[in-house]
């Protein structure tokens, strides 16, 4: 065999090699949804959702996790929103090219490779302990919205990015102020990609469990939270506790509490993926 | 006094001397042309009566320019406020991504200018002094993206005279439109005169000497001459003015 | 009037700023603290050459190197999966595959980073490890290799996606030269491609190196919570970050020594990932000028 006829055969072989590799993530994503899915669907009733946890898996139910997990969100968002996009019209938009902005986006990089556990950490010392907070959605919010602010600023800062610089010459043309400009201007155009940022990174918050396992979210929690300051649980610790006990019907109900969970997850990057799109068609520059 | 004035204004991006010693007086309710090759200077020089080149990094002016006597750079004045008083309309259309109508009210809204009926009255008037009420009156809360391109251009001329500034600074205004579009323009211009002072930079000499008054030829950032429009095209002064003009160099 | 209001509005936006800032100084000054009164009643070389980790049982010893094991032994067991899947990937994507097929992969893959740990968790734990069972019989139920093997299918696309903006970053004329010589596909995309993208590929490499150490779930559900010093993936070890979980579930008395451990485990933690992701950023900053 000649060499170009060794070469292309060792190019057809690689081809069908990488797609094989392409295939092994999917294959698995599939397999993983067929597992979680077989276990558990039929696990999946009105009891499930509305019942609270109990010591016996048939009676158990995700009812305190999910109220934790909308409390948490809800919380979180409110939070890390503003204090996000806010860092990031000042990064974009104020502090451009002056040492101080330099040095918070290299330690806004940093903040991004952390592991979530540590911010679990800070969060114990900092909200629970130092400022009192205790073991509360508060503190859980608190500590999920520092995790996911990087995440905001980044998507932030693309979406304000990509406003064309022909429109903010618009406006300061017409004597607007900075403010101005940035509130009629900018951050109208920017609001898809900004919203899209938004919707993402709260999707990592409401999968995260290591943080919210150190700063006490506890296991098991036989009673709704009516306030930010209550103790509470959350369907990822939930899903996590049922996991490692040994009895058959927990893993079953583990199973459950995945497909909520992922539902949720699937349809808020749906969601982010949408919007993206949408208003990519809308503001055609 | 003239209404717009510059006195030996040098600017410099950096390393680059872009504008080198120019002086200039522009008088009221005149049409002024800027002339030129490319990179000659005359966009950063009409830049510099709004402070538009405040905006670029790395850029030092030296030297007076004046408006109404007054002195743009010296003395205490508000940015945002003096540029209200200027209006600029740049090369390529940039409507906001709004309505018709909310683009036109912009530098009214901006002012904290509420009255229905006061902004109503001024959307009609700026649209109609811009010779486009008729094409869009119909439906003012479209989306300024769907005119075309001569209309997006329009309309930027509407939103800056809604704010009733004296001067109006004009980019190559049409110099990205079609030819029906651009002799709209011109028009236009011509119409404006008796309430504003215009100044426009144009890359196309036939259009400066059909509309202007007194038209400045700058090349490589000096200011070569500066004459009535009809002087410079039939018995210009330089010999680089000459050259310019008949197509020699550019 | 206007313009008190907007330095107001700047100040309040350079405060969000600041946060982040605050958030580093936080991270620090927390770990700090608590294992600087950790290292008063543990020597230090026990700590980092002690291969016998039980803070909490009688007869305590404070050696970390079990635990720097287990957390080293799943994440080179996760990247001995993903390094090759991913760049191959990432290669094939680049090279080889259409517009249409990137784009419909590329979200797909997205999609494996997206998922909750805790759900790859019960995915090692309840369907690879008996899996991997049912032909490696001395497999425990709770081992480094099913952990570490799902971690690097979930890391997949970290590599994937980082790589092949490195090599999308190559200019084309370089990939020209090495078409116009009749190179192959294969030729040009490890002769010319991979070198000349090597920088961003070592970059994805280190940064997915670092987000496999920093993972918890995955490795609390299915590698188990038994420190060991072993390299071997058959048996239940502990990493960092299971460990930290196992006590901050636990019943363990404040400022006692056994809930600073918490602390200068995350310490080291910190210190590695840290480390590792300001490497990175190094190497970006270094060779990011050579195709400027």
């Amino acid at each position: 065999m000649s060499r170009s006829q060794i070469n292309k055969i060792k190019n057809l072989a690689f081809k069908f090699f990488a797609i094989g590799c392409t295939s092994v993530g999917l294959i698995v994503l599939l397999v993983l949804l067929y597992v979680v899915i077989s276990q558990g669907f039929s696990r999946i009733d009105s009891d499930f959702i509305t019942n609270l946890p109990s010591r016996m898996a048939s009676k158990s139910g995700i009812y305190t996790a999910l109220l934790g997990m909308v409390w948490i969100l809800i919380l979180t968002v409110c939070i890390s929103f503003p204090v996000g996009v806010g860092a990031g019209i000042y990064l974009e938009e104020y502090g451009k090219k002056n040492r101080f902005a330099n040095f918070i986006e290299v330690n806004i990089s940093n903040l991004a490779g952390v592991p979530s556990i540590i911010y679990g950490i800070l969060g114990l010392e900092l909200f629970g302990r130092f400022l009192g907070f205790g073991n509360s959605i508060l503190t859980g919010s608190l500590t999920l919205s520092l995790l996911i602010l990087p995440l905001i600023i980044v998507s932030t800062r693309e979406a304000i990015k990509a406003v064309p610089k022909s429109l903010r010459e618009a406006s300061y043309g017409l004597g607007a102020t900075k403010w101005q400009t940035v509130w009629n201007v900018v951050l109208p155009s920017a609001f898809g990609g900004i919203m899209t940022g938004l919707i993402l990174a709260v999707s990592r918050a409401i999968g995260e469990t290591a943080p919210l396992i150190v700063i006490g979210a506890l296991v098991y929690v036989p009673f709704a939270p009516t306030s930010p300051l209550d103790e509470f649980t959350v369907l990822p610790i939930q899903i996590f506790n049922w996991v490692t006990r040994p009895q058959a019907g927990f893993v079953t109900n583990a199973a459950a509490a995945i497909i909520i969970l992922l539902t949720f997850t699937f349809m808020m990057n749906g969601i982010a993926v949408i919007i993206r799109n949408r208003f990519n068609k809308k503001t055609k520059f | 006094m003239y209404k717009l004035e510059a006195r030996n204004v040098n600017l410099n991006y950096g390393e680059k001397h872009a504008l080198k010693n120019i002086s200039i007086g522009i008088e009221s309710n005149t049409v002024t042309a800027f002339i030129g090759p490319s990179g000659c200077g005359k966009s950063t020089f009409l830049r510099c009566f709004n402070r538009m080149n405040d905006l670029i990094d790395n850029v030092k002016i030296s030297g007076d320019i004046l408006i109404d006597g007054r002195n743009v750079y010296k003395s205490k004045i508000d940015v945002d406020e003096h540029r209200k008083k200027i209006g600029m309309v740049f090369q390529k259309p940039n409507p906001f991504p709004k309505s018709i109508y909310e683009n036109v009210i912009y530098g009214l809204r901006i002012n904290g200018v509420r009255d229905k009926a006061l902004l109503d009255e001024s959307v009609e008037r700026s649209l109609k002094q811009a010779a486009l009420w008729e094409e869009v009156k119909d439906d003012l809360k479209k989306s300024a993206l769907s005119l075309s391109g001569g209309q997006q251009q329009r309309l930027c001329i509407a939103r800056a005279m809604a704010v009733e500034p004296s001067v109006i600074l004009m980019d190559e205004p049409a110099s990205a439109l079609d030819p029906i579009s651009t002799s709209k323009i011109e028009d236009l211009i011509y119409e404006l005169k008796s309430k504003y002072t215009i100044v426009i930079v144009t890359h196309n000499m036939q259009q400066a000497a059909r509309i202007s008054d007194k038209t400045a030829f700058f090349y490589l950032g000096e200011l070569i001459e500066y004459n009535q429009t009809v002087t410079m095209f039939t018995n210009p002064d330089k010999e680089q003015t000459q050259n310019y003009i008949t197509g020699r160099f550019g | 009037m206007a313009k008190v209001k907007e330095k107001a509005i700047e100040g309040f936006l350079i405060c969000c700023s600041l946060i982040t800032v605050l958030t580093t100084l936080g991270i620090i000054l927390v770990l700090a603290t608590e294992t600087i009164a950790f290292f008063r009643e543990v020597s230090v070389i026990e700590f980092f050459t002690g291969t016998e980790w039980t803070p909490l049982f009688a007869n305590k010893k404070f050696g970390i190197l079990p635990l720097v094991c287990g957390t080293l032994l799943t994440t080179s067991i996760a990247i001995a999966v993903a390094l090759p899947l991913g760049l191959t990937i990432a290669i094939y994507l680049n090279e080889y595959a259409h517009q249409k097929f990137t784009a419909i992969v590329k979200p797909l893959l997205e999609i494996l980073a997206a998922v909750p740990t805790v759900v790859y968790g019960f995915f090692a734990l309840t369907f690879v490890t008996p899996f991997l069972q049912s032909f490696i019989p001395d497999l425990s139920g709770f081992n480094a290799l099913s952990a570490g093997l799902v971690m690097g299918v979930m890391i997949i696309p970290y590599i994937s996606s980082l790589s092949e903006d490195a090599l999308r970053a190559v200019p084309k004329s370089l990939r020209e030269a090495a078409y116009g010589m009749g190179s192959t596909k294969l030729q040009t995309a490890f002769r010319v491609m991979v070198p000349a993208a090597s920088s961003g590929i070592v970059v994805s490499v280190i940064l997915a190196i670092s987000r496999a150490i920093g993972e918890t779930m995955i490795v609390a559900v299915a590698a188990g919570q038994e420190p060991k010093f072993t390299f071997n993936p058959l048996t239940s070890i502990e990493t960092i970050t299971t460990y930290i979980v196992q006590v901050s579930m636990g019943d363990v008395p404040q400022n006692s020594l056994e809930y600073r451990t918490i602390f200068s485990a995350g310490m080291a933690l910190f210190i590695f990932t840290f480390l590792l992701n300001n490497i990175s950023f190094f190497i970006k900053k270094k060779f990011q000028q050579r195709y400027e």
